[in-house]
């Protein structure tokens, strides 16, 4: 073994990097967005996507979604640190993959190609409640909700079909059933 | 009608309603409506500083020495921006500390104007919150609200920013309300949580208590209820560098300090135990060495009113979230409850525990090689003790080798008599401390141990402590070198002492004398004795320029990225191991 020449000592065993959601209910002010989002980078961590809007105005409260990936441990310190915030009310934290949780995503895309493209493209959209917004004879405007990876793939699909540039929110998270995350 | 009352005036009721006593400030533009107040205030005293930094250290050992939270007052700008260095070290070490700083005028801000900074977007991350005040209305709530975030929970620092227009804008006050906030909910921990400790330490054959700077904060009952807990229990303890003082130095169940400059039989009880219960300490890595092969058989508990410490760095097997105070009372009373005399039980079980401690503190790790020709630094510190045990003595450190000397060779018998910046090492800290320190305890010894690098840092401040007759000691361990700099750069880096040596030291007993106070200077161990008495007797702040052996280093140590039972131990060892060929692999 080399001799470290560090003061500091040397980087062990990770753990397993999950994908997290993490829905955080904020008062809604000035800065409470850059305190939670420098929990994430003061750590060097990416934010997969973030949602962030006012839920309840007479509250003044807001509901932030963020994704993002870490070690298990990582994201158990983000979540305690997030608590710890003093516009932060309530804290959430999911795993992609649980089931109890409904997680989407929305994504506006335009199209311009010739009519046959078009209708080619909406064809392709249909498995993910499309909406035309917006459609001229050279264009079109397509909203769909779908999961993160799907509108990936639809963004692979659509570009042969004329897609010319799309635009997508976070994702939002909710629980199944009766139950509330607050 | 109700009186108004404008945004200066306002922060001074704050003050007033908060019993803020010492504020450590410096004046600027955009915080003249504040100064200007200053004068119809007479309860408040303002310590004017030299350096802004000087200020927030000031503040910090005025808050670490008496448990109240430190005031800082500065301009917007270089004044805020001069203060991140003093927030950052009190958020790492845990010190409550109201920063109110000046802003530009509401309509100026962003537009570049003269001494503008983003002061709550830098702060943000050194401090526990921070406020820019919009409203005038809103300036009592978040006056309230900034002493209550600091003081509760993990204290901590935080800032209000105060543009100049605010200052001016009136509005009506009102007191800080009585009802408990959440920020208050401290303890989350339930009766079960006790019981299972209990059970651990029932069972314990090789138990020791881990303590930190949790201890000191959680107040001076807790290192009482400490005494009673460690004297039931019979365990042997341990402190991290911020923990001194909470225990005895001198007891016989304390082994010293644990850590990278801890003692053997501290580090190797931590390595070998079965149980460790870690009380207000964070599993620092200065503390933890390498972290796979740190205390590797024991089950781990950790009591901490911060649920983010738990599992932060160490998984543990027992989480106790509260206040210090309240855990071991708890745990007192359900031992003394259920009649198991732990003591009598244990005593048994965990007596084979303390041979095996004795053999190691045989070691004697801490010893140095004395000499009768050049003072060591570690005789100098000893001395120090001896000669002010018997009067209530408070240190502060600067950082680096004479810091690590200090911690180990200077005993502490209560809490709040020790200050030093442990988490973020800021060299320059200890002077400024030792004024707030002495601010709050006017009649006390106060000793800043330092080094000739450090002090140099912020030594400016001796002119604060001159200006107001606070006779601070600074009693600087000179070895001509970053000494803890020049010691890495010995063990690892081959002796390239690079840009570690300062060529051109100033007169120190000059300087004191150019400054208006006291300047002593000793370079013979038998002088040494007598220049002290007369640096204690000295009812004015000195500057004590201690010549010390240029090569000493701080043993014993953990060399970086090994495990507490692999530590590098001081000359005598390695010479006695020289001989046997053993000493090599440890290096």
């Amino acid at each position: 073994m080399t001799k470290s020449k560090s003061a500091y000592s040397t980087p062990t065993k990770l753990g397993k990097i999950d994908t997290h959601i993490i829905v955080v209910w904020v008062d809604n002010e000035a800065s409470v967005l850059s305190r939670v989002v420098g929990l994430f980078s003061g750590r060097g961590y990416n934010i997969e996507s973030l949602a962030v809007a006012e839920v309840d105005h007479k509250k003044n409260l807001s509901r932030i979604t963020i994704v993002t990936t870490g070690t298990p441990q990582v994201i158990e310190q983000i979540v305690l640190q997030l608590k710890k915030l003093v516009p932060v009310h309530n804290v959430a934290n999911f795993k992609r993959d649980d089931k109890n949780v409904i997680f989407r995503e929305m994504a506006l895309l335009k199209i311009v190609a010739n009519p046959i493209k078009i209708k080619k493209a909406l064809n392709t959209c249909k498995n993910f409640n499309p909406v035309v917004l917006d459609q001229t004879k050279k264009s079109v405007v397509i909203q769909i909700t779908a999961l993160r990876r799907e509108i990936d793939n639809m963004i692979k699909n659509l570009k042969p079909l004329g897609l010319v540039s799309a635009s997508r929110t976070g994702a939002v998270a909710m629980t199944r059933g009766a139950e509330i995350l607050n | 009608m109700p009186k108004l009352y404008s945004g200066a005036e306002i922060v001074f009721k704050c003050l007033e309603d908060q019993k803020v006593e010492h504020i450590f400030g410096y004046p600027g533009g955009a915080v003249l409506p504040i100064y200007d107040e200053l004068k119809n205030h007479p309860s408040i005293k303002h310590i004017l500083v030299r350096h802004e930094q000087g200020a927030g250290h000031a503040a910090e050992g005025y808050a670490r020495s008496t448990g109240k939270p430190g005031v800082v007052l500065v301009t917007s700008g270089p004044g805020a921006t001069n203060v991140v260095t003093a927030l950052t070290d009190a958020y790492m070490d845990s010190v409550p500390l109201v920063c109110i700083s000046g802003q530009v005028p509401t309509h100026l801000i962003g537009t570049d104007a003269f001494q503008e900074c983003d002061t709550t977007g830098i702060t943000r991350p050194c401090t526990k919150h921070n406020w820019l005040v919009k409203n005038i209305n809103d300036l009592p709530r978040i006056m309230h609200e900034a002493f209550e975030v600091a003081t509760t929970g993990r204290p901590g620092p935080v800032l209000v920013d105060i543009p100049k227009d605010i200052q001016f804008a009136k509005t009506k006050y009102f007191k800080p309300s009585k009802k408990k906030s959440n920020l208050k909910i401290k303890n989350r921990f339930k009766q079960k949580d006790i019981d299972q400790l209990i059970e651990l330490m029932s069972k314990a054959k090789k138990p020791i208590f881990y303590t930190g700077g949790g201890v000191i904060n959680s107040g001076p009952k807790a290192s009482e209820l400490l005494r009673e807990l460690v004297s039931l229990t019979g365990f042997p303890i341990t402190s991290t560098l911020q923990g001194l003082g909470a225990y005895p130095g001198d007891d016989n169940q304390f082994l010293g300090m644990l850590g990278m400059h801890g003692t053997y039989e501290a580090n190797n009880a931590m390595h070998d135990c079965d149980l460790l219960i870690n009380i207000g300490a964070r599993f620092d890595d200065r503390i933890t060495g390498k972290i796979d092969e740190f205390s590797p058989k024991s089950k781990k508990v950790h009591i901490d009113i911060d649920p983010s410490s738990i599992n932060k760095i160490v998984k543990v097997d027992l989480s106790i979230v509260g206040d210090v105070v309240d855990v071991i009372s708890s745990t007192t009373k359900t031992l003394k409850k259920k009649n198991l005399n732990l003591v009598k039980s244990n005593k048994q079980k965990i007596s084979n525990w303390w041979q095996q401690i004795q053999k190691w503190r045989k070691k004697q790790s801490l010893s140095y090689i004395g000499s009768d020709k050049i003072i060591k630094p570690q005789y100098a510190v000893e001395r120090l003790y001896e000669l002010t045990k018997k009067q209530d003595t408070f240190i502060t450190t600067e950082v680096g080798q004479h810091q690590m000397w200090a911690a180990q060779h200077y005993k502490f018998n209560k809490p709040n008599r020790w200050m030093t910046s442990g988490g973020l090492g800021t060299m320059g800290y200890g002077l400024p401390a030792a004024i707030g320190v002495q601010v709050a305890h006017p009649k006390k010894l106060v000793v800043d141990i330092a080094g000739e690098a450090s002090i140099l840092m912020n030594m400016q401040e001796i002119s604060t402590a001159v200006q107001y007759n606070l006779p601070i000691k600074v009693f600087i361990l000179n070895n001509q070198y970053m000494g803890m700099v020049r010691q890495w750069q010995e063990l690892l880096h081959e002796k390239n002492y690079s840009e570690s040596y300062s060529k051109a030291l100033p007169d120190f007993v000059k300087l004191a004398e150019a400054y208006g106070c006291v300047g002593i200077c000793a370079k013979e161990p038998n002088e040494l004795d007598e220049k002290i008495e007369e640096m204690i007797n000295t009812d004015r702040p000195v500057i004590f320029d201690c010549h010390v052996d240029q090569d000493e280093n701080c043993f014993p140590m953990i060399p970086s990225g090994k495990p507490h039972n692999q530590m590098l131990l001081g000359p005598n060892d390695q010479e006695a191991n020289k001989i046997s060929g053993k000493g090599k692999a440890l290096v």
